[in-house]
């Protein structure tokens, strides 16, 4: 097929950027979606253009690294999966596809579509983690028996990627979706709980420092969510605050 | 010139680690304060690296080429990670785990390192536990386990078929944690470019910042190299896109041994090729070989029926099929190794018989399951005289349960429902077994720099069985590193900051400097793509899973004049001083474009089949193994490790004879 790509082009941080115009002929159904863009970017090569910038590592919907805003949504048209998942089946001949950075004022724009999702790991090192030595002295693992309906919902709270997909998809820009899943995934599991108190506080405080918004119940976040995590995380992480704020 | 030093420790294999770990030098908490280390990578190895040393008290530098630590490849291990726990009470020990890991490296890795690599094996569990992994549970609350191909016990604990993931973040928590207390500086978008020695030291790296482009020296008293394996190469494979040999191949360029180049996994399940312009490949869990029947049509004019679309896989009988696992190896049928498997997968398509367009693709099949699981649950259920499409019903119920999210996966990226069609399948390369040589201290040839996790040749011999790799990582990082390098940082707690502003330092960022202007200022007519593409085809055709002595000579020669055209005609885009991965990638495939010809070199020397390395000239003539791959324990009993010289083809060949004294070299019969 042959398409219109309409691409947010922006040198760096501090520059101006600006949609541009190309065409790519002759794709194939069965390419992915970052395929596509590389073969537009071998074309730019070719022509003496600079290529589009773009994140992208493990083209398997794992990484989280690749985030893209495709006709107004984040990871495209496509239901449950990453940009890199996404495949030019989903597109028709003749097609115009906008393409555009996430968008949020804590994730700026580094280049063309690549942004800085940094202030992520900032509120993940405002207490996502278990103090524990990592000596290897700790208890065997058996010692504390989990109920496998706790481990599997812990499970499904960790399978967050960080792509950053919810803050995109917010009318907000909340980060809500990604902490409330790290909260719950320790919230859940007896390892986690001492210090449960101060991680909620302190990954909410960081998460308001990096200026994302609140949350308002759209639910936007849950239906772009490559990873399918539940709203009931925000809520979980609600609870958690509000026990931890009296 | 370096020697080939192994120190293993003296005494009983059982006793090594533990008379070691008593008698080496121990740094003083207060001194380990005014030491520095670098950790380049921050996957399994070098984030549990990190985490670990940071959390003894040195002051560590990590380097990440992505934005995160979380990001790094070992988050795309499906399967899971094994540990002599014995907790299902079959048998398992730690010299079980030593004895499984030996056998499926085809008797090419070094003894002592793998039996400690079972004993910590059990520790990383815990520790995984106590960090807040969610591994999956049994109903009473007690960790679960599954099977993994090559072993006869249960000793693969998992979370889904998510655990490179969670164990990944269990690091970076854990990394966390010390980045918070200001022991870990972390520099996200940085990549190594070289190292600087001083006095025959390793003493610090010069870095990208990969956003603006800049510079960077960074001082310290020891470098950890844990940037994982070189399977990119082949341009085409399982590896994320930036996985890259960059950093292991410039210090093999200053003196670090390179040990057998030439030992790649190629995996059987991986999902085929579509196109000229795809860019990776995808594995499919092993566990599927547990359900799936592999085959391709018998007759010829049945596969091209199905090529051209005129009929399809379930039009064929059962006797229109070749289950040729199951006929080539009647004990272990679907569930051979990975080696063997994806060999007679390549043999049956080149020999014509591969069913998808490209001819490189063969059947994976889950309707007998599906069958099997449907009237077993029939029966459960109290239906006599199920009707097919009850049985049906029922049996996929059961498949989807345990490979859902596989099959998902699978019908999103070929477009073919895997429940009504076979899948199809076909290898591609996986996991690197060969990298930096190192000791039994983890440290390679150059003194102060040590090179883990995948990114080294320990461990694995000339195979990896699965849910083997995460161990390694987090054996390396979390138990065993933090151990040996003390003993070395013990000599140096005398030493003081290490400046940067010294003449080691000038040149060497001269060197990278130098490098990267040539790329930038060269305008030649061809894209860093154009070269990649071309060296992984001559790897894949002529130093793939089969290799003769003339094609390995016809490689050498073709990597070298690639080389020499890349270097003159590459074209790279834009400019120095920015975010540029056009010129991060022109550096990457430059080393690659070396590092294949090693490589070749490598293989050519390598007179013997081992392992996934099948060697056309090294093939049993006659008896129960006729046609199978011969091992030669005589003559290549030991790791081939190659000193830079130049030129890939001027290397050196350095021998590391391995000994077996406690275990018996025996020929692999999967018959």
């Amino acid at each position: 097929m042959n398409l219109t790509l309409k691409i947010w082009r922006q040198k760096d941080s501090k520059s101006k950027g600006q949609m541009v115009d190309y065409k790519v002929t002759d794709i194939s159904e069965h390419m992915s979606f970052l395929e596509m863009m590389d073969v537009l970017n071998e074309q730019l090569i070719n022509t003496g253009e600079e290529p589009v910038a773009f994140d992208h590592d493990c083209r398997e919907g794992i990484c989280g690294m690749c985030s893209m805003y495709i006709n107004g949504e984040a990871h495209g048209p496509d239901r449950g999966v990453t940009t890199c998942q996404l495949h030019m089946r989903m597109f028709n001949d003749g097609d115009t596809i906008y393409i555009e950075p996430f968008r949020a004022k804590a994730f700026p724009v580094i280049k063309d579509l690549v942004v800085d999702r940094t202030s992520f790991e900032r509120i993940q090192q405002a207490g996502a983690f278990i103090s524990v030595n990592t000596s290897g002295n700790t208890q065997d693992a058996n010692a504390i028996p989990i109920s496998k309906h706790d481990a599997d919902e812990a499970m499904d709270a960790a399978a967050c990627i960080g792509c950053g997909a919810c803050v995109a998809s917010c009318k907000n820009s909340s980060a809500m979706l990604f902490v409330g899943a790290k909260v719950s995934q320790y919230a859940l599991l007896p390892q986690g709980k001492i210090e449960a108190t101060d991680r909620v506080l302190n990954m909410v405080a960081q998460m308001d420092a990096e200026g994302f918004g609140n949350c308002t119940n759209t639910g936007a976040c849950e239906i772009e969510c490559p990873k399918g995590i539940s709203l009931e995380n925000i809520a979980r992480m609600n609870r958690e605050y509000l026990k931890a704020s009296f | 010139m370096a020697t080939l030093d192994s120190k293993i420790p003296k005494g009983p294999l059982k006793d090594k680690w533990t008379t070691y770990k008593d008698t080496i030098n121990l740094v003083n908490p207060a001194n380990k304060r005014n030491i520095d280390i670098i950790v380049v990578g921050t996957g399994l190895a070098g984030g549990s690296a990190s985490a670990t040393l940071a959390e003894l008290g040195y002051n560590v530098k990590a380097f990440a080429y992505q934005d995160s630590p979380r990001r790094a490849h070992s988050i795309a291990a499906q399967g899971g990670i094994n540990a002599a726990k014995n907790y299902q009470g079959d048998g398992d020990s730690f010299y079980r785990l030593f004895y499984d890991t030996v056998k499926g490296g085809d008797y090419r890795s070094r003894e002592a390192n793998v039996y400690r690599l079972a004993e910590v094996s059990a520790n990383i569990i815990d520790q995984c536990v106590a960090q807040g992994v969610p591994f999956a549970r049994d109903y009473g609350g007690l960790l679960d386990n599954r099977s993994f191909g090559g072993v006869l016990v249960s000793r693969t604990f998992y979370a889904k078929g998510q655990t490179g993931q969670q164990l990944l973040l269990g690091a970076y928590s854990a990394m966390n944690r010390q980045i918070a207390r200001g022991k870990i500086e972390m520099f996200n978008r940085h990549e190594m470019l070289d190292v600087v020695k001083v006095d025959g030291k390793a003493r610090g790296i010069i870095a990208r910042n990969l956003i603006t482009g800049e510079l960077e020296r960074h001082s310290a008293h020891a470098v950890v190299i844990a940037t994982g394996g070189y399977g990119n190469v082949y341009f085409l494979s399982t590896n994320a896109m930036g996985s890259n040999a960059t950093a292991a191949w410039k210090i093999h360029k200053k003196g670090a041994f390179f040990a057998n180049p030439c030992y790649t996994q190629i995996h059987p399940t991986c999902i085929p090729r579509s196109g000229d312009y795809q860019s990776k490949l995808t594995l499919m869990s092993e566990s599927l070989r547990n359900d799936g029947r592999i085959w391709v049509p018998k007759k010829m004019e049945d596969v091209m029926a199905i090529r051209e679309g005129r009929k399809k896989p379930t039009d064929l009988s059962e006797d229109e099929r070749d289950y040729y696992l199951e006929r080539r190896y009647p004990a272990f049928g679907n569930l051979v190794p990975r080696d063997v498997a994806s060999r007679a997968a390549k043999e049956r398509c080149d020999a014509g018989y591969g069913v998808n367009a490209t001819g490189e693709a063969v059947y994976l099949d889950f309707k007998s399951a599906i069958e099997r699981y449907g009237r077993e649950q029939a029966k459960l259920h109290h239906i006599s005289n199920p009707s097919e499409k009850e049985v049906y019903d029922l049996g996929k119920g059961i498949v989807e349960a345990k490979y859902g999210n596989l099959f998902q996966m699978y019908e999103k990226i070929v477009d073919e429902n895997p429940y009504e069609t076979p899948m199809m399948i076909y290898p591609a390369t996986h996991y690197t077994m060969g990298g930096v040589w190192v000791d039994y201290n983890l440290m390679t040839t150059v003194d102060g720099l040590y090179c883990i996790g995948e990114a080294n040749f320990s461990d694995h011999g000339a195979n990896r069985l699965g849910a083997s790799a995460l161990m390694q990582g987090l054996a390396d990082g979390y138990f065993v590193l933090p151990y040996t390098i003390g003993d070395y940082l013990a000599n140096d707690i005398r030493t003081g900051k290490i400046p940067t502003d010294t003449k080691e330092f000038d040149e060497v960022e001269k060197e990278v400097k130098d490098r990267l202007d040539f790329f930038i200022n060269n305008k030649g007519k061809h894209s860093v793509d154009y070269y990649h593409k071309k060296l992984g085809k001559i790897m894949w055709d002529k130093v793939g899973m089969a290799r003769n002595a003339k094609g390995l000579t016809e490689a050498m020669a073709e990597i070298k004049a690639l080389r020499e055209d890349f270097w003159k005609n590459v074209k790279v885009t834009g400019a120095l001083n920015e975010m540029n991965p056009e010129l991060e990638k022109a550096g990457r495939v430059a080393d690659f474009l070396e590092l294949g010809e090693l490589f070749a070199k490598d293989a050519l020397m390598r007179e013997e089949s081992c392992g996934g390395h099948f060697r056309e000239e090294s093939t049993e003539l006659d008896g129960l193994q006729k046609g199978e791959a011969k091992r030669n324990d005589k003559d290549f009993a030991f790791v081939a490790a190659w000193e830079y010289k130049g030129e890939p083809a001027d290397a050196v060949l350095h021998k590391e004879e391995l000994e077996f004294k406690d275990i018996e070299l025996k020929q692999r019969s999967y018959k």
